[in-house]
């Protein structure tokens, strides 16, 4: 049940930032300012969540399979391949390596 | 600019628009298999698609409360609510593009996300990026939708998150997100920050709570490089495609 409740307020939350573009003038808070922030938070949100999605584990931050997959999409994604042949890598990267037994 | 039909525009917006939807599309089919794998049901993924539509934010969500249980269900409702706060910067953008009637902006408020956005943009005149716009929104709203579906029902299949790599997917679909946003310096030493302070944070505070702060981070920073360098470009926020 709470995870219905999160669920809903936060897609509620989305959905109304969305519509209130479309409902204030531009001038109420378009800006230099507020785009900087937009921007900005963004990419501090998606880089602080490949290092959690990356590193953290039960007890705190723990090495394995997951971060040489990360390398590896980081190199794909340099050489500019397609997304969903970073992310097909990146899965067949961790589990090759689970499978093998390395890195748990 | 060689001079073309405004039709010929129009149909080559809305040819970009669909090719744009599809491949961003596939990449829904992850979402729901991740989701499920993660624990949701097919009902929570569905809602997730369908409601929120907005692909970092839909991927916010499942990764903390993934993570961190409902214990981070505060945490996962900020982050994906920072993450949405760019869609309501484009729909300012795309608010004079879309014109007049109610029912007409309600259904471009929920399709305006960084895509449908970036196609508009892309445009070399207001028509065909209206055409860019819808053609774009709509398939991606469609498409979106399909593949999450499809992504969950495999993913229910799927079983056991690890055995198949999907949390390093997580992992690397959060950096495909970021990487087209870093085109500058600013951008790269905000990502760097934030990823140092996450690394320092996840030993010591309860799950979800490093990502709060480094939106926290975000936001100062964004401060003080307005005060220092007002002229400068911003965090690349339309880059991403």
């Amino acid at each position: 049940m709470t995870v219905w409740i999160a669920l809903v307020a936060s897609a509620l939350i989305v959905w109304a930032l969305k519509n209130a573009g479309y409902l204030f003038p531009p001038r109420f808070v378009e800006g230099a300012l507020m785009s900087r922030i937009a921007g900005l938070v963004t990419v501090a949100l998606l880089a602080s969540l490949v290092v959690s999605q990356t590193l953290q584990s039960d007890d705190g931050v723990a090495v394995d399979a997951r971060l040489p997959a990360v390398g590896v999409a980081a190199i794909l994604l340099y050489f500019r391949a397609p997304f969903l042949v970073v992310l097909l890598a990146a899965g067949a990267v961790a589990a090759g390596l689970r499978f093998f037994g390395f890195l748990g | 600019m060689t001079e073309q039909p405004q039709d010929a525009l129009n149909t080559r917006a809305r040819a970009q628009g669909i090719q744009v939807a599809l491949a961003v599309s596939l990449y829904g089919i992850s979402f729901g298999a991740l989701s499920v794998a993660l624990g949701f049901s097919i009902g929570h993924t569905m809602v997730l698609s369908l409601l929120m539509f907005s692909g970092a934010s839909q991927f916010a969500f499942i990764g903390i409360i993934g993570t961190g249980g409902v214990a981070a269900a505060g945490a996962a409702i900020a982050s994906a609510g920072l993450l949405g706060i760019r869609n309501g910067l484009y729909a300012l953008r795309m608010s004079p593009l879309v014109g007049p009637g109610f029912w007409k902006r309600a259904l471009a408020g929920q399709l305006t996300v960084d895509e449908s956005t970036a196609v508009a943009i892309a445009q070399p005149n207001e028509e065909s990026a209206r055409h860019g716009f819808w053609a774009s929104a709509v398939a991606l709203y469609l498409g979106w939708n399909l593949a999450t579906l499809i992504g969950a029902l495999a993913g229910d299949a799927l079983g056991d998150v690890r055995t198949w790599g999907l949390d390093a997917v997580a992992a690397a679909a959060f950096l495909g997100l970021l990487w087209p946003r870093l085109a500058s310096r600013e951008p790269i030493a905000v990502a760097i920050a934030a990823a140092a302070l996450t690394v320092v944070l996840i030993p010591v505070v309860p799950a979800g709570i490093p990502v709060l702060a480094a939106a926290a981070v975000g936001i100062v920073l964004a401060m003080y490089r307005h005060r220092v360098a007002p002229e400068a470009p911003s965090g690349g926020e339309e880059k991403a495609a």
